[in-house]
């Protein structure tokens, strides 16, 4: 009874679907789906060429290229961009010292309030301050950028596929539309406050492109600002960002592991010795 | 494992394994158990340390004080590491007072000169935290009971403090704490 | 356990007699995985991931105990409190990393754990029972992880609860204001996300509760084994301790190495960058997609798109929950009197060329992007999946020949049974 029940409704089953299947297989022979310039011209993300140094199980901060990341994040992507969940202590990772976070602290501003009469103001930051966002709120931030509100950048390259050269690509990429591109797709055009980046899921994106010309931001290294240096420095800088323990997690992953192992092949070694008494087949005698 | 590799007894194994047989498998499971023990201490580190103070709660342990505003005779609250901080500016009677008693007849004793910075002998600097059981005295606001020692008074079991915040009745083992602080300027002074 | 030739339990000395008097608790765990159960000597590999699912669990338990001292299970602060436990918490972030992939970790446990009885169809009587408090512990498993992964209040968080409540909108009638009622509001809120925490928090202590029952009702018949013979004599078993124990560890072993290498190496690579997102109620992610281990009933839902008789959606969720819900008919669908696929030659073929790849492509559809491809495949690998359990299952006893079966355990691991052979080593030397 209940296998015959079973099958009445297995057979049910089977006819729903199917006819599902063969609405949806007809309606996809009969109906074409027209080629759009985001499938054909989107690009997906690329390393630099020299790779990232944090990459892999082996992988470590360059501690050089964050401090210069963050001089391009604080003189440029701070315009539009907050990092809620980076306070200004945590630069300490970047090599700098105690007093130096201090006064790097200090050259920001963040809202506080007036110890005397209680009023909002804005205040010099202190090390336990997180870095602030340009924009009291949502509100404020889409009026000033054409609806657009710039996302916060504390989580920037885990937050997104493939999130760290998505960013280096995307900020490196912005470009004028191929001439094939128009070719094929006449109709294809970027609305105005537009840009037009290959690395952006639907081509045209509200972001203007910050980082447009060498020397932008003068490195206290001495190394040459180019638009891909730049990038590429901001980037590292992001991906610290999103996660300040990354190496520290891969740091302490490899003893874990080389002991898991060790202590594996001590079990596998006891479980057999254990077993070798029922086991005749793989007796040695 | 363990109790196996006890049971284990000298002539079964030497039949098969020969003489030192018994030496090789026990040493096998004494090893492959110890290493279990050992990573699972491993994993118990974490688990307790997660509950130390986090490092937001640990970069909080510095705090800047303005003192230029206080009054003689005034004190403000202040907050350190989410506990209240008490700074008050003496006023030269209550200065008096405080130097006049001799440290000998003090519980916990330690003259003024001690317990202030120099130079700024007027500024005390001290928690606002009972060091009976953690109440917050009164006597920093205006109008609150100072004790009879008119300095602080503990209204959870009467500990009575003078004006160097020594305890001087009361059940308080010790006077109240004077955190590690500096005068980054005349002005303003870094506790922790 | 019933085997005649179990050891006994015998206190070692005066106070573990005082404690066996009092309350056998050292009886009790002797008797369940020491050597007072004998369990089959022919077990594969296989027959380790229960205990593994059960490690698992403790270990789910232990980490999010601790992580639900550091989160905050407010609308407001949810996702800045998971990020405080990744930066600011001392070893905050392998804690959490821990639990994440501990979550994926389970279910492929379980998932191997079931599909091991399905192949040798331990559902089978006297197993019944053991099958059906499986299924009701996999639901639990399933409940729990949902509501976990709405704790983050990323926004797959908040997408995920809105379309999985959204699935009870399809019931006709009570449907809507049974999702609002689930929600406590019109889209999910604190009120959500409160009653999330609570239930994710409770649910694993009921999930433990329940395997207490699926293993004692696994000690009334014992295990069973590849060969899907039943135990006929003591040479038939070994006790579970040392033998099993040390297989076990041996397993686990294996296991962590996995685990922690995706901890420490890829804990993002299962997970779904949207969730680093804030939850935004305003704004929906371009591929709702929930966590790996969900796919395969993910493609059973959106399979269903056309409206016969009743709406598409409504079969998607009927679908759906039927999908798992026919595993508790199974041990009455399946009338083989032969339990192990090793000697059921049809079966095996639809298990392996059927039923296998019927799932991977239900997981792979499940979690891609919405195409025409993926929706034709999904469409057909249901229509299989419910062909296979409601209809092949139950037919296909009829007319399989069985290969022949070894007389017992003993003689299908020695090539004969006499007592003889195993005599002379039947005690451990350990």
């Amino acid at each position: 009874m209940v296998r015959l029940l079973a099958i009445g409704a297995g057979l049910l089953f089977t006819l729903v679907v199917m006819v599902s299947f063969v609405v949806d297989a007809y309606n996809a022979a009969t109906t074409e789906t027209p080629k759009t310039a985001e499938k054909v011209f989107y690009k997906p993300a690329e390393a630099p060429a020299g790779g990232w140094s944090f990459a892999g199980p082996l992988g470590k901060w360059d501690i050089a290229q964050l401090q210069r990341g963050y001089k391009v994040y604080k003189e440029v992507c701070s315009a539009c961009h907050g990092m809620k969940f980076i306070a200004f202590r945590n630069l300490a990772e970047l090599g700098y010292t105690e007093n130096q976070v201090r006064a790097e602290a200090a050259t920001w501003q963040v809202p506080g309030v007036d110890p005397a009469t209680g009023e909002a103001i804005m205040r010099p930051a202190e090390p336990t301050d997180y870095i602030p966002s340009p924009y009291p709120n949502d509100v404020a931030a889409a009026a000033a950028n054409n609806n657009a509100i710039p996302p916060d950048l504390s989580l920037i390259t885990k937050a997104r596929k493939n999130g760290t050269n998505y960013v280096y690509s995307l900020l490196s990429g912005y470009q004028e539309i191929p001439a094939e591109l128009t070719e094929q797709f006449p109709e294809f055009s970027t609305p105005f406050g537009l840009y037009y980046n290959p690395y952006f899921k639907y081509l045209n994106i509200a972001m203007a492109p910050p980082l447009m010309s060498d020397g932008q931001v003068t490195y206290d290294d001495g190394t040459e600002a180019t638009v891909p240096q730049m990038s590429e420095d901001v980037t590292a800088f992001l991906t610290w960002g999103a996660e300040p323990t990354m190496i520290k997690r891969k740091q302490t992953g490899w003893p874990v592991m080389i002991f898991l192992v060790f202590a594996t092949i001590l079990a596998w070694m006891a479980k057999q010795q254990i077993w070798s008494a029922v086991k005749p087949s793989k007796r040695k005698d | 494992m363990a109790d196996t590799s006890g049971t284990a007894t000298a002539e079964t194994v030497a039949e098969h394994d020969g003489d030192d047989g018994v030496r090789r498998r026990d040493f096998i499971n004494i090893a492959a158990l110890s290493a279990a023990g050992v990573g699972a201490l491993g994993a118990v580190y974490p688990l307790i340390t997660q509950m130390a103070p986090s490092a937001d709660v640990l970069a909080e342990s510095s705090t800047d004080v303005d003192v230029s505003a206080i009054e003689p005779g005034q004190a403000i609250k202040a907050v350190f590491r989410k506990q209240p901080l008490f700074v008050r500016r003496l006023t030269p009677e209550e200065i008096t007072a405080a130097n006049d008693t001799p440290t000998s007849s003090l519980r916990d004793a330690e003259s003024l000169a001690d317990r202030t910075k120099e130079g700024h002998e007027d500024v005390l600097v001290t928690m606002g935290v009972c060091t009976h059981l953690g109440c917050v005295p009164l006597g920093a606001a205006e109008g609150e009971d100072k004790g009879e020692f008119g300095g602080y008074f503990c209204p959870c079991h009467g500990s009575q403090f003078d004006t160097a915040g020594r305890i001087r009745k009361g059940p308080a083992p010790t006077n109240l704490e004077v955190p590690d602080y500096e005068f980054t300027s005349d002005t303003t002074i870094r506790v922790g | 356990m019933s085997f005649p030739w179990a050891k006994q339990y015998t206190p070692a000395n005066d106070f573990t007699k005082w404690i066996d008097e009092k309350l056998p608790l050292p009886r009790l765990v002797y008797n369940a995985v020491g050597a007072g159960y004998p369990v089959p000597r022919n077990l594969s590999y296989m027959w380790n991931f229960g205990v593994l699912a059960g490690f698992c669990l403790v270990l789910q338990i232990v980490t999010g105990v601790i992580l639900a001292m550091h989160y905050a299970p407010n609308a407001l602060v949810a996702f800045s409190s998971t990020e405080h436990i990744m930066r600011n918490v001392n070893w905050g972030w392998m804690l959490r990393y821990a639990h994440a992939n501990g979550a994926s970790f389970f279910f492929l446990v379980l998932y191997l754990h079931i599909f091991r009885g399905l192949y040798y169809s331990s559902y089978k009587a006297p197993r019944e029972m053991i099958w059906l408090l499986g299924v009701v512990i996999f639901l639990l498993v399933m409940a729990t992880a949902f509501m976990g992964y709405v704790l983050p209040w990323g926004q797959m968080s908040f997408w995920g609860a809105k379309v999985i409540t959204g699935l009870f909108g399809a019931i006709p009638l009570v449907g809507e204001p049974i999702q609002i009622w689930l929600l406590g509001g019109y889209a999910p809120d604190n009120a959500a996300l409160n009653r999330f925490f609570s239930l994710h928090f409770l649910l694993p202590f009921v999930t433990a509760g329940v395997i207490i029952l699926h293993i004692w009702a696994l000690h009334i018949p014992g295990s069973s084994n590849p060969t899907g013979v039943e135990v006929k004599s003591e040479s038939d078993t070994v006790p579970f301790h040392p033998y099993y124990t040390a297989k076990d560890g041996f397993g686990l072993g294996v296991f962590l190495i996995a685990y922690l290498a995706m901890v420490f190496f890829l804990p993002n690579f299962l997970g779904h960058a949207d969730n680093y997102i804030e939850a935004n109620p305003l704004a929906t992610p371009a591929n709702i997609v929930p966590e790996w281990y969900f796919w395969p009933f993910y493609a059973i839902l959106r399979a269903f798109t056309f409206d016969f008789i009743l709406p598409a959606k409504l079969w998607g969720v009927i679908g759906m929950f039927a999908s798992i819900l026919l595993w508790f008919i199974l041990p009455w669908l399946d009338r083989s009197p032969v339990r192990s696929g090793h000697y059921r030659p049809l079966f095996r073929k639809f298990f392996w060329f059927g039923l296998i790849p019927c799932i991977l492509v239900l997981g792979y559809c499940g979690g891609a992007h919405l195409s025409t491809f993926t929706i034709l495949a999904s469409q057909i690998a249901t229509a299989y999946y419910f062909l296979h359990f409601l209809v092949i299952l139950p037919l296909i006893s009829s007319f399989e020949k069985p290969e022949p079966l070894p007389y017992s355990i003993t003689e299908a691991v020695l090539g004969s049974d006499k007592q003889a052979v195993l005599g002379e080593n039947a005690q451990p030397a350990v």
